[in-house]
């Protein structure tokens, strides 16, 4: 059997906010690796730094030091304006609240990825009908958001995600609008849609419910990574 | 992404209307109220479109044409001897009171001119001629004068009826077209003689002297020269900004110095602008922050801030120009409603439209630049924060 394929590579990374006194490190030397063909969950309480290191493994926010390399591209070493092109080619988002835009059809949202890597909306919506067929919405295509339930919002937001087929998909949160049941059907359909070859999906998440779709889990407490093993190893009465 | 913008903008109809109408009435208050003020000052020299004449002599002092400062008759034999002068013949000008039917005085502009050669005559004839001008106590209206000078506005005077100037009757043997005096009063033609005949005699009566220079010689070198011999003031009738001796362009100044009307008219178009910046720039504002998560969304999904300034410009340059072409056709069937009715002045030169335009492009900058400013320095990572 072959070594798995390093998606995501964060080492020695730190993070802190405000100055003088009132500086605060939120990440403290974080070492975390993302494998191509897994869906890695970062689990922890609130103000831990899960929403931080997220934001930093995906290119939004820089760190203060460490190094950080995706799908083998230097980030910490790259310009804003080329980390911002390697996000548009490389990456899906998925929101905790959905963020799609109100005043626009399900499909042009879903085409939105394309769109700011310069495909003409033409040419983006077969794409976009696309992947919202795979996530069971080809009968909603030209409803706004407003139109559907929360549930197929965030299935809006996956098709939306997956649309470009990018490498590595950041989930924030994405059954925490939800409800029990809805959390269990978008995480049915996204990890059905995550067993394409080569994708990396990183999942910060508090729904202890959803854990079960995880390839593996990274425990984080206080800013460091306390733990990480493969989900079958994971004590879930422990973390309870 | 400009469709995307789009979109977004129009999917907001509230605010999408409230910033048309922001731009929209800017643009008409603009438009509007500088056309009916460059109407007025064209009314000042309505005078000088009535009785045309390449070059006009006045007295020295004279310094916009409703100033009327009486030369003496020996003037007109000293102009006519100048160099350059093909022919040169008297003008009467003067505001006078005519009485109606029904007793009441109305004010009128009295234009004499020379019985011979009819210079000064009006030049659009909607009825009878000019050379009608010779028969006993015959006078020549515009056709405002046909419903001011009646008793009854629903039966206007027509061709044969007569009125009174100062006691004296008045025939009407012709009727034309012209433009509105700044007074108000419709214009009345008749001969150089009869005009001093109906007016409060005087020791001096000649108002002006008409003038054309002669073949191949230019009015403005003629100017020069009758001031030069005479030492009268000689002005050029070219239209505005013809040349420094325009008799148009020193009156229109005149008016703009030594008036009020400037800064009245001023103070609305600034109130115009001021009211288009604050509605617009606060309404695009509002509509930037409405929409920012989405923004931020975009930006953590890749998009530059060249496209969301690309997105941020397309919204507000649709909303300029909708508001624009909106509040110009207002303006425009204001200023055809205007015409009809002949009042209040309108003239619209082909500057207003582009000067307000590059006001409203302006306002529409400073209104896209706050927001493109938030959008900027949007954090992308923002969207991860709930």
């Amino acid at each position: 059997m072959s070594a798995p394929i390093i998606a995501a590579s964060a080492r020695s990374i730190t993070k802190s906010f405000g100055s003088g006194t009132a500086r605060i490190e939120v990440l403290h030397g974080i070492d975390i690796d993302a494998y191509e063909s897994e869906i890695l969950m970062l689990l922890g309480p609130s103000g831990c730094g899960k929403t931080t290191l997220i934001s930093i493994l995906a290119g939004t926010l820089t760190a203060d030091r460490g190094e950080l390399r995706v799908l083998g591209e230097p980030l910490h070493a790259m310009k804003k304006s080329a980390i911002t092109r390697f996000r548009a080619r490389n990456i899906g988002f998925i929101f905790q609240q959905f963020n799609l835009i109100p005043t626009i059809s399900c499909e042009e949202n879903a085409a939105v990825p394309l769109l700011i890597q310069g495909m003409s909306l033409s040419k983006a919506l077969p794409h976009a009908r696309k992947s919202l067929d795979q996530v069971g919405l080809s009968e909603h295509m030209k409803k706004r958001p407003n139109q559907l339930s929360g549930g197929q919002q965030q299935r809006v937001a996956i098709a939306r995600a997956l649309v470009h087929n990018p490498r590595l998909i950041i989930c924030d949160e994405p059954t925490a609008a939800l409800d029990a049941e809805n959390g269990q059907l978008v995480m049915e359909i996204f990890r059905g849609l995550m067993r394409q070859p080569g994708r990396c999906a990183i999942v910060v998440t508090h729904d202890h419910r959803i854990l079960q779709y995880s390839d593996r889990i990274a425990t984080m407490n206080d800013g460091r990574i306390v733990e990480s093993v493969p989900t079958s190893k994971f004590d879930f009465d422990h973390h309870r | 992404m400009f469709r995307l913008a789009l979109k977004m903008l129009f999917g907001d109809s509230a605010k999408y209307l409230m910033l048309v109408f922001g731009v929209m009435f800017a643009t008409f208050l603009m438009t509007q109220q500088s056309s009916v003020f460059c109407g007025l000052m064209r009314w000042t020299t309505a005078i000088l479109k009535n009785a045309p004449a390449p070059i006009w002599v006045v007295e020295t002092e004279v310094r916009q044409v409703n100033q009327t400062i009486a030369m003496r008759d020996t003037d007109l034999g000293r102009v006519r001897s100048c160099d350059g002068v093909d022919w040169a013949m008297p003008l009467y000008s003067g505001v006078q009171n005519v009485r109606l039917e029904n007793g009441s005085l109305t004010v009128v502009q009295l234009l004499g001119i020379d019985s011979t050669t009819f210079a000064g005559a009006p030049t659009r004839m909607i009825e009878g001629s000019i050379g009608a001008l010779r028969q006993p106590n015959a006078v020549i209206v515009d056709d405002l004068a046909l419903s001011r000078l009646s008793p009854d506005p629903k039966t206007p005077l027509k061709m044969g009826d007569t009125f009174e100037i100062n006691d004296q009757e008045a025939r009407i043997v012709g009727i034309c077209k012209a433009m509105r005096s700044f007074t108000g009063g419709p214009f009345i033609w008749t001969t150089y003689e009869r005009a001093l005949s109906y007016s409060p005699p005087q020791r001096k009566m000649l108002s002006a002297i008409l003038v054309s220079p002669s073949a191949g010689r230019d009015a403005d070198s003629v100017a020069a020269s009758i001031e030069r011999q005479t030492g009268l003031k000689a002005y050029t009738n070219a239209g505005f900004q013809s040349s420094e001796r325009d008799f148009n362009t020193a009156t229109m100044f005149w008016y703009v110095k030594n008036t009020g009307i400037p800064i009245s008219f001023g103070t609305t178009v600034l109130v115009g602008f001021i009211v288009g910046v604050a509605i617009s720039c606060q309404t695009f504002y509002l509509f930037v922050l409405d929409n920012l998560k989405h923004y931020g969304a975009l930006k953590a999904m890749g998009a530059s801030n060249g496209k969301l300034c690309m997105m941020l410009l397309s919204q507000v340059t649709v909303v300029g120009l909708v508001g624009y072409g909106i509040g110009l056709a207002l303006a425009s069937l204001f200023g055809l409603a205007a015409i009809k009715n002949t009042q209040p002045p309108f003239y619209m030169p082909d500057v207003i439209p582009f000067a307000v335009l590059g006001v409203i492009i302006l306002i529409c900058s400073l209104a896209s630049f706050l927001g493109i400013l938030r959008v900027s320095l949007l954090d992308a990572a923002v969207v991860f924060r709930g």
